[in-house]
């Protein structure tokens, strides 16, 4: 049996950006015509690696072949060029014009003046005759459904000949019935000679559909192995397979009292369902995949979306918490995941990002500069705080200063629930373990708090109990012993539990 | 000082501190001033007659109309909005106080109650902007550029696009009079310019404007009601037109419908953009407007005093509008 030749090498490819990296030397090699899968958690690298692929970042090292040759891939359309097409998971197709308008955006057939919208109708038709689909090359995009869009899609990509597909969780807009037409149509493709790589986080379809994988974790490549010879549960070990080091400090004891209470909480199109509870001194972790809902869980308390249903409680009283200003008014806390986007003004200097929820404490009339200088040094102090001075513009901090300012921000309205939404991201090691001890130091005091994170170790070292969420419902709960990261792997990706028996309130019938 | 200090010893950078602060003070800070004392002296040896008491305070008058809008103007633009309608809303406005004067007929009393019915009809006019662009959610600048049409054709309407003169004795002291040696309008600009200092860096409501410009989510997440805030800053250039509406009028004594506030919504947003307040929103000072208000102002008389034809002065405010930005630019990257 002689080797097939690769379509497409990696050779130690890395990437970093402003200094951390995210990439370690991948090296990996994909044979024409096969299907390869690509795993890892939420930040491991696949989409960077997919990104870099299709010319939308650049390496910081190493070399990419295509087809045995080195080749530059500095933009999407170098990309394009040598027959490499992404298929996003955002669609991006114009909804005002037609099928083979679409298909042929940019690269219209042209007759000597004037399109030829003939031949360009009939190319379109053969490529959709060749998906075996029923769609007219004249539709308008506005009138297709989710699947239908992403055939279009593919139709684009194949009328540049492509030669590697790459497909971004192509299977989470689509039901299990297009799922099905999707997996015949890549077999079809596959036996044309298409390499397709396919990212996943369902491990059941990865296992269904896929030749190879690879697993990523951290940036580093854990392994390639033969679909053949793995298990889900093995794929699920060893995308997140991580010892846990001594970053956490020991759970502070949870008290009886209940601090925030959430109750049937339903958002239209994202949520249903959602109940929970958290006392004081509690640490209440929210696993999920992104998409699953966590953040518009948290958005839909902090009143930042409308709520369809839902009762909230806050010490045992019912609040009617309209805009975030009543939330802030109860005591409820929430620091965004986007904290450049959404958390931080990045042309205000410590103090006047510090005290901008808070200003009314600081201002009678006018404020009180003085005040809140000696309140941001403070914080300063008390979160270990590293900036030139108090009226450095927080566009000039690191991450995880920014980070700090963020949380002396929140916690300066003297909240009762802080809701953490990813609160390490883009945070190195050092401070993640401060914001750690600082979380317990909160909760020895009596704070509730409520973190969302898509780091495992980070929920499995924090919370005294995880809630995992999947399609905007909470798919199950583990406490104590039973939060480990494959537990929340299952229930996130929606398998049957292999392990010990959930206290599940809610479970989803997957099959 | 002492705070810093502390920070030093932590970060162990005890130089740092003036040192990085020392750019920011130099260029954003000081250069809107800087380019106002090179003009001066400039000016001052371009011609004998720039300097004499007389031509300055003419300066400062003419500067003060376009500049007291641009005062509010500061406020919608740092907010990250944009109000085009305001020269003609002063024409509006101007037109409505004068009917509204000769209405009530001669004395105070009908000066009094027009400034005051000016300044609430600026105010409810800034307020329709505010509402089309919170409420309505149609972009600053198509929404005032509707009520830039609609506000002309409205005063056109109103005075049948003739003239319209005052008849009250009292009126013209407003505009035209002194006190201290200096015309009342410079003093109001003045005047104005120091209260929105005092909201802009000293309240609550002055900081959230900040806030909302630099970045309207953040200011979200931070529980400010970002369209209050945008809306009010509507109806604060509002106000400021309605002011600067009874200042122009009373001058004249007459308001002519056709041409009244003209092209002050450039001559507003020249001031702002040249006092070095960034078009994106987010930043900004009153005391910059006050000086690219008279920067214009300066540059406009020098080109009078040298002859060079009043048709090329557009060209010149336009050039140093695109230096300032330029310049706005560079400190950015």
């Amino acid at each position: 049996m002689s080797l097939p030749e690769p379509i497409l090498s990696l050779e130690k490819i890395s990437k970093s950006f402003s200094g951390v990296q995210v990439l370690h030397a991948i090296s990996v090699q994909v044979n024409a015509g096969e299907v390869m899968g690509i795993l890892g958690e939420n930040g491991a690298g696949k989409s960077t690696l997919l990104k870099i692929i299709s010319g939308i970042y650049q390496r910081s090292s190493g070399q990419v072949l295509v087809a045995g040759e080195a080749v530059e891939i500095t933009s999407p359309s170098d990309a394009k060029a040598l027959g490499i097409a992404m298929i996003p998971q955002e669609f991006n197709l114009i909804a005002s014009l037609s099928v083979f308008e679409n298909i042929f955006l940019g690269q219209e057939l042209k007759g000597r003046l004037l399109l030829n919208k003939k031949a360009m109708r009939q190319r379109t038709h053969q490529l959709l005759n060749l998906l075996e689909t029923q769609l007219s090359p004249d539709a308008l995009i506005e009138e297709l459904s989710v699947a239908e869009k992403q055939m279009v899609e593919i139709a684009k990509a194949l009328v540049n000949e492509a030669r590697i597909l790459i497909m971004d969780e192509p299977t989470t807009v689509l039901t299990s019935q297009e799922v099905e037409v999707l997996f015949k149509l890549i077999d079809k493709l596959k036996a044309q000679g298409v390499t397709i790589l396919f990212i996943s986080h369902k491990l059941k379809e990865v296992k269904q559909l896929c030749d190879r994988l690879i697993i990523l974790r951290d940036g580093e490549l854990i392994s390639v192995v033969q679909v053949s010879e793995i298990n889900e549960q093995d794929m699920a070990r060893k995308m997140v397979g991580r010892e846990l080091n001594q970053v956490f400090p020991p759970r502070s004891q949870v008290q009886s009292k209940v601090a925030l209470k959430v109750e049937n909480l339903a958002v239209k199109n994202l949520l249903s369902n959602i109940s929970f509870e958290v006392r004081q001194g509690e640490v209440l972790g929210f696993a999920g995949l992104i998409g699953s809902g966590r953040t518009e869980t948290a958005e839909a308390i902090m009143g930042l979306r409308r709520r369809q249903t839902g009762d909230i409680y806050v010490q045992q009283q019912a609040v009617q918490i309209h805009n975030i200003k009543d939330a802030v008014k109860y005591g409820l806390a929430y620091l965004s995941e986007d904290r450049q986007g959404c958390g931080l003004t990045m042309n205000f200097n410590l103090p006047e990002n510090i005290s901008l929820i808070s200003l009314n404490n600081y201002s009678k009339g006018f404020i009180n500069h003085a005040q809140t200088r000696e309140k941001a040094q403070q914080y300063v102090r008390k979160f270990d705080i590293k900036a030139a001075s108090l009226d450095t513009e927080l566009l000039y901090l690191s991450g995880g200063n920014q980070q700090k300012v963020y949380l002396s921000k929140w916690m300066d309205t003297q909240p009762q629930v802080l809701i953490l939404d990813e609160p390490t991201r883009g945070v190195d090691v050092n401070t993640k373990k401060e914001i750690y001890h600082f979380v317990q130091s909160m909760t020895e005091q009596g704070l509730a708090v409520v973190v969302i994170s898509s780091d495992m170790e980070e929920l499995i070292g924090l919370a005294h109990r995880v809630l995992v969420m999947r399609e905007g419902q909470i798919q199950g709960e583990l406490r104590d012993q039973d939060i480990n990261e494959q537990q929340i792997m299952f229930l996130a990706a929606g398998l049957q539990s292999q392990a010990a028996p959930l206290s599940t309130t809610l479970q989803e019938n997957h099959q | 000082m002492s705070e810093v200090a502390k920070m030093d010893t932590k970060s162990n950078s005890s130089s740092a501190s003036w040192v990085t602060r020392l750019p920011k003070f130099t260029l954003s800070n000081w250069a809107p001033l800087v380019a106002l004392l090179v003009l001066v002296v400039l000016s001052a040896m371009a011609s004998e007659h720039f300097l004499i008491p007389r031509n300055l305070t003419n300066v400062l008058r003419q500067v003060s109309y376009t500049g007291i809008i641009a005062l509010g103007m500061t406020f919608v633009i740092i907010a990250g909005g944009i109000d085009l309608s305001v020269g003609s809303m002063v024409a509006l406005v101007g037109v409505l106080v004068i009917m509204l004067l000769n209405y009530m007929g001669d004395g105070w009393m009908a000066v009094t109650v027009s400034i005051a019915a000016a300044m609430a009809m600026g105010a409810a006019f800034g307020a329709v902007n505010g509402l089309l662009t919170t409420k309505g959610k149609i972009t600053a600048f198509v929404a005032t550029l509707a009520t830039m049409s609609i506000f002309r054709s409205l005063t056109l309407y109103i005075s049948d696009a003739g003239e319209m003169v005052s008849q009250n004795n009292h009126y013209p002291d407003i505009g035209g009079g002194y006190w201290m040696g200096i015309p009342i309008p410079v003093w109001l600009f003045i005047g104005l310019a120091f209260v929105g200092h005092i909201i802009l860096r000293h309240t609550a409501f002055g900081r959230h404007v900040c806030a909302v410009g630099s970045n309207p989510k953040v200011a979200t997440y931070s529980a400010i009601n970002v369209k209050r805030v945008y809306f009010l800053t509507f109806v604060i250039v509002g106000f400021t037109v309605g002011l600067s509406a009874v200042m122009l009028s009373s001058r004249l004594n007459s308001v002519s419908p056709g041409d009244a506030g003209l092209f002050y919504e450039l001559d507003a947003i020249a001031a702002v953009v040249i006092g070095g307040t960034s078009l994106a929103g987010g930043k900004g000072t009153l005391w910059g407007t006050v000086i690219g208000a008279i920067i214009l102002g300066i540059i406009n008389n020098m080109l009078n005093l040298m002859g060079v034809s009043p048709y090329l002065q557009g060209t010149v405010k336009g050039l140093v509008i695109l230096i300032a930005v330029l310049m706005q630019f560079k400190r950015d990257r």
